[in-house]
């Protein structure tokens, strides 16, 4: 016998296969044209850069005092640093700091966010004030100044920042999150899967979840894109990750002191990777916005 | 609401606000490693006179509370502190400072306001082509950190062109607006972006209401019903963005100031933190978020002066 | 002979499609004189607000419209920008369903019943406050001046539709279009605004196309009646609605339920698309 809350289960689950099998199928539809580009091209960058020690052409430290400062030539595809060092190589290397440490910082707050934001909705009442009031206070202050408050409790330091990072990305996963499972919570299904005396936790890990998850990824994938800026910005400032280690925002730095004597490639090498890499990010994270919003 | 009701609870909540910031700032110096004492005078060790000074502008000899309160209490009556590193009043380093830096972001919230709202209402109501265009411009502005565009900025227009200094502030007046040129536009091209792309896709919307249908079959001017119909209903989301924007303009500061070499608050900060001049750091934090938390105050209360459906303290 | 005030002539629509077009109005044709109100009837999607728009030229780009419109002998679809405003400045008005959404919620109701006159006709702000005062007394609004002040948000549905006939006849226009002026308002609203709008009218000597699903009200307030089906006018005259002679006009009269007469259930029109075509076919 079919009861009425195991056929609305029942939908639930189909609704949720439906997407999964979406997500597989067609992430094309997801993407679009744009989207797909973006993606593809930041594959090549991340396995480049996991890749880095087999990819890269040169030791990223190795100082070949020679040709310091050079520009592109057939040895040096992208030139030397001021120290001689392989632009390319560096790139390479560089991308793996610039793409893991935020990798990281949204990692950290995408799950520290959506648990807090899940026990909100579920709870509500004062707990869901509570965390509501917690986050508030943390909006209120600008994200890159926890990373500089964390460095300056802790010294600069690539871990300081990331976790500093964290603590600022927490609101902005948790607020969205928390409005798509309070959405959720009010579902016939949930009603369901309660009457059939499921436990609140259940419920949260094996109803809720699931089903907010579209919305998780998009956010995170989304809040990626200005975590990488806001890490470059700190490396950048001498704050976060520090030299000889190879990094994006630290190449900027000192590819502007060699603009100042009249070599660009460093600066401009390393400037452009950022900014292709954020944007896309940022074009993927619109897309999976918006399907994730049409979904709903 | 009354606005004397509203303005009451307003600050309240303000207040509150802020005295949690406060605390948690003040906090800080105890999520250090090693004690306070140590922290603060760091490796450089300290005089005894030093550790007198320490010990008493931090209030070390009494319980943690009792030294919050003393701390807030200082904080209150404009003492900041000493600057151990510069051995000044924390006060005067940032009265000294705070002028660059707000003059930084009063020209970039301005070049923010009118190149963001003209070019997003320029591609929502073009469409086609300057839309496309304009929409990619902004998606790579969107994606380009303040101080790559910073360096690009120098290396074009000051070193190769030499149209604008490289470095500093200038020395007032004219002098200050050429030299805040640069690191102002380097500022605002993220936030203009996205204040473009928000302007257009809400004067898309606006621009599909049906009263806008009734102004047009009134035979009213299409610029008019633009400026006064269209735009005027956009206000919301665009103010809501644009204070949004000025608010986070100010910590955007820190890195910009640094890659120009000006001396506001922002490069006040990093030095601070460099040094682990711990005063400094805490007063220059405290700053940016009562300045962040003000703007946004702001930003609500223009709310009900921009929309009269919404009632005073009704939005969030 | 004298050109009618308004003419529509063999009027079509089409909404370009993807996979060719689709013709939402096949063929409208009618004149309304000087003073004159016609009543425009059919049942919902027949595309009697697209006529107004085809009137106004208001219709969005993706349609290509064919036929002549002529306003005082002036052909609409030809007029340039210029004539264009000029046109919908002072010769027809527009009474749209909807007050809320059709007066912009942000500025108050002064600046609504005012602008046109003080952009467009050079009247100076006090004069065309006062001369909207005048109006709103008129239209049965009490204490208009206070009511200048006020928001959109803030006046009942009734009023502000009285607000929008008001800002209408503030521009003096020579014809008035009304798009079922009355059917988002309540009941008693209904009557009153009816009334006030086919008693200005008179008065002012103004045509009128009323859009409307009550057919008694139609013929009530109008002249002559025309009735539309699928984007065409079925029949139209003085007699529709004593002497019904097309068969779809006379199944829509037969289906308004009646106070007189208790039915089981109300009667389901049996006339469609099918039917419509083939007596269009022996006809020709
Ligand atoms: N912009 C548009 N795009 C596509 N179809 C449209 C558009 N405008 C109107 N239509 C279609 O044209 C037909 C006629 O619409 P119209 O609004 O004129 O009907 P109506 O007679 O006014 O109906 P009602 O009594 O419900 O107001 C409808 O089928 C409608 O769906
Ligand atoms: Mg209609």
């Amino acid at each position: 016998m079919t009861t009425p809350s195991t056929t609305s289960l029942a939908v639930a689950r189909v609704a949720r296969e439906r997407r999964g099998a979406g997500l597989a199928r067609a992430a094309g539809d997801r993407l679009g044209v744009v989207g797909c580009i973006a993606a593809s091209v930041l594959l090549v960058i991340a396995l480049a850069a996991a890749f880095a020690p087999v990819v890269a052409p040169y030791d990223p430290d190795y100082p070949d005092l020679l040709a310091s400062l050079s520009g592109p030539s057939p040895a040096h595809l992208l030139g030397a640093d001021a120290l001689g060092r392989d632009i390319l190589s560096r790139l390479i290397w560089g991308a793996r700091i610039t793409l893991a440490g935020p990798g990281l910082v949204i990692l950290i707050a995408t799950v520290v966010g959506t648990l807090l934001a899940l026990l909100a909705a579920w709870r509500g009442g004062r707990i869901d004030t509570a965390i509501s009031w917690l986050l508030d206070v943390l909006f209120a202050v600008p994200g890159i100044v926890f990373g500089l408050i964390a460095v300056a409790i802790w010294g600069p330091s690539l871990i300081t920042v990331v976790c500093g990072l964290a603590i600022a990305y927490v609101p902005y996963v948790a607020r969205v999150v928390r409005g798509a499972a309070l959405r959720e919570r009010n579902m016939p299904y949930v009603s369901a899967a309660w009457l059939q005396g499921q436990s609140a936790t259940g419920i949260t890990f094996t109803q809720i979840l699931p089903n907010v998850q579209p919305i998780v990824v998009a956010q995170a994938v989304s809040s990626l894109g200005f975590a990488v800026i806001d890490l470059a910005a700190v490396s950048f400032l001498g704050l976060g990750v520090q030299p000889p280690t190879a990094d994006l925002g630290l190449m900027v730095k000192s590819g502007f002191d060699s603009v100042l004597r009249g070599q660009p490639t460093e600066a401009i090498a390393a400037g452009t990777l950022i900014v292709l890499i954020v944007w896309c990010v940022t074009v993927i994270g619109d897309r999976l916005t918006s399907s994730a919003r049409s979904m709903r | 609401m009354s606005l004397g009701a509203y303005l009451a609870r307003r600050t309240g909540g303000l207040l509150l606000v802020l005295l949690v910031t406060s605390f948690l700032v003040f906090g800080l110096l105890y999520l250090a490693p090693g004690s306070p004492l140590a922290f603060i005078l760091g490796p450089r060790g300290g005089t005894p006179e030093q550790i007198a000074a320490v010990t008493a502008q931090y209030h070390l000899n009494d319980p943690f509370f009792v030294r919050y309160v003393a701390w807030l209490g200082d904080l209150l009556r404009g003492d900041l502190g000493y600057s151990i590193v510069y051995r000044q009043d924390v006060s005067d380093l940032i009265a000294g400072r705070v002028g660059t830096t707000l003059a930084l972001v009063s020209m970039a919230a301005l070049i923010i306001a009118v190149v963001g709202i003209s070019a997003g209402t320029l591609a929502a109501l073009r469409g086609g082509w300057t839309d496309q265009l304009t929409s990619s411009i902004a998606a790579i502005g969107l994606s380009t950190p303040s101080f790559v565009i910073g360096v690009a900025l120098i290396s074009v227009f000051a070193v190769g062109l030499g149209w604008f200094p490289t470095f500093g502030s200038g020395s007032g007046g004219l002098d200050t607006l050429v030299h805040l040129a640069l690191p102002a536009l380097a500022l605002s091209v993220a936030s203009a972006a996205y204040l473009a792309r928000i302007t257009r896709a809400s004067v898309l919307e606006e621009r599909g209401r049906e009263h806008v249908q009734t102004a047009t079959v009134r035979g009213l001017a299409p610029g008019y019903i633009v400026r006064h119909h269209v735009l005027r209903n956009s206000l919301v989301p665009i103010v809501t963005v644009l204070g949004l924007t000025i608010a986070t303009l100010i910590a955007g500061a820190v890195v910009v100031e640094n890659v120009f070499a000006l001396d506001g608050l922002g490069s006040l900060l990093v030095r601070a933190i460099l040094q682990r001049d711990f005063a400094v750091v805490q007063a220059v934090i405290l700053v940016l978020v009562v300045a962040f938390v003000l703007v946004n105050a702001v930003v609500d209360v223009l709310y009900t002066f921009i929309d009269p459906r919404i009632a005073l303290g009704s939005r969030k | 002979m004298t050109d009618p005030l308004l003419r529509l002539d063999n009027v079509r629509a089409a909404l370009r499609l993807r996979g060719g077009e689709q013709e939402l109005l096949r063929g409208v044709s009618f004149t309304i004189g000087a003073g004159e109100a016609l009543g425009l009837v059919g049942e919902s999607g027949s595309g009697k607000s697209l006529t107004t728009r085809a009137i106004t030229r208001m219709l969005d780009p993706a349609f290509r419209v064919t036929g002549d419109i002529a306003f005082e002998g002036a052909s609409v679809p030809r007029m340039n920008a210029q004539a264009l405003r000029r046109y919908r400045q002072r010769d027809v008005g527009m009474i749209f369903q909807d007050p809320r959404a059709h007066v912009n919620p942000v500025h108050r109701v002064g600046d609504f019943l005012t602008e046109a006159l003080v952009r467009d006709r050079g009247v100076d702000r006090r004069d065309a406050e006062r001369r909207a005062v005048e109006l709103l007394d008129e239209v049965g609004v009490r204490t208009p001046e206070q009511r200048l002040r006020q928001y959109p948000h803030e006046l009942s549905g009734g009023l502000l539709q009285r607000v929008m006939i008001a800002s209408v006849l503030l521009a003096e226009p020579k014809l008035i279009l009304a798009d079922e002026p009355t059917t988002a308002l309540d009941v008693t609203a209904q009557s009153d605004v009816m009334a006030i709008l086919d008693e200005q009218r008179r008065a002012r000597g103004l045509s009128l196309l009323f859009i409307t699903h009550d057919l008694e009200l139609a013929a009530a307030c109008c002249d002559r009646l025309a009735v539309m089906y699928a984007g065409e006018i079925v029949e139209q005259g003085a007699h529709v609605y004593e002497a019904p002679r097309h068969p779809y006009t006379i199944e829509l009269l037969g289906a308004r339920p009646s106070i007189e007469h208790r039915v089981e259930r109300l009667p389901v029109l049996r006339y469609d698309r099918a039917a419509h075509e083939l007596l269009k076919a022996e006809a020709s």
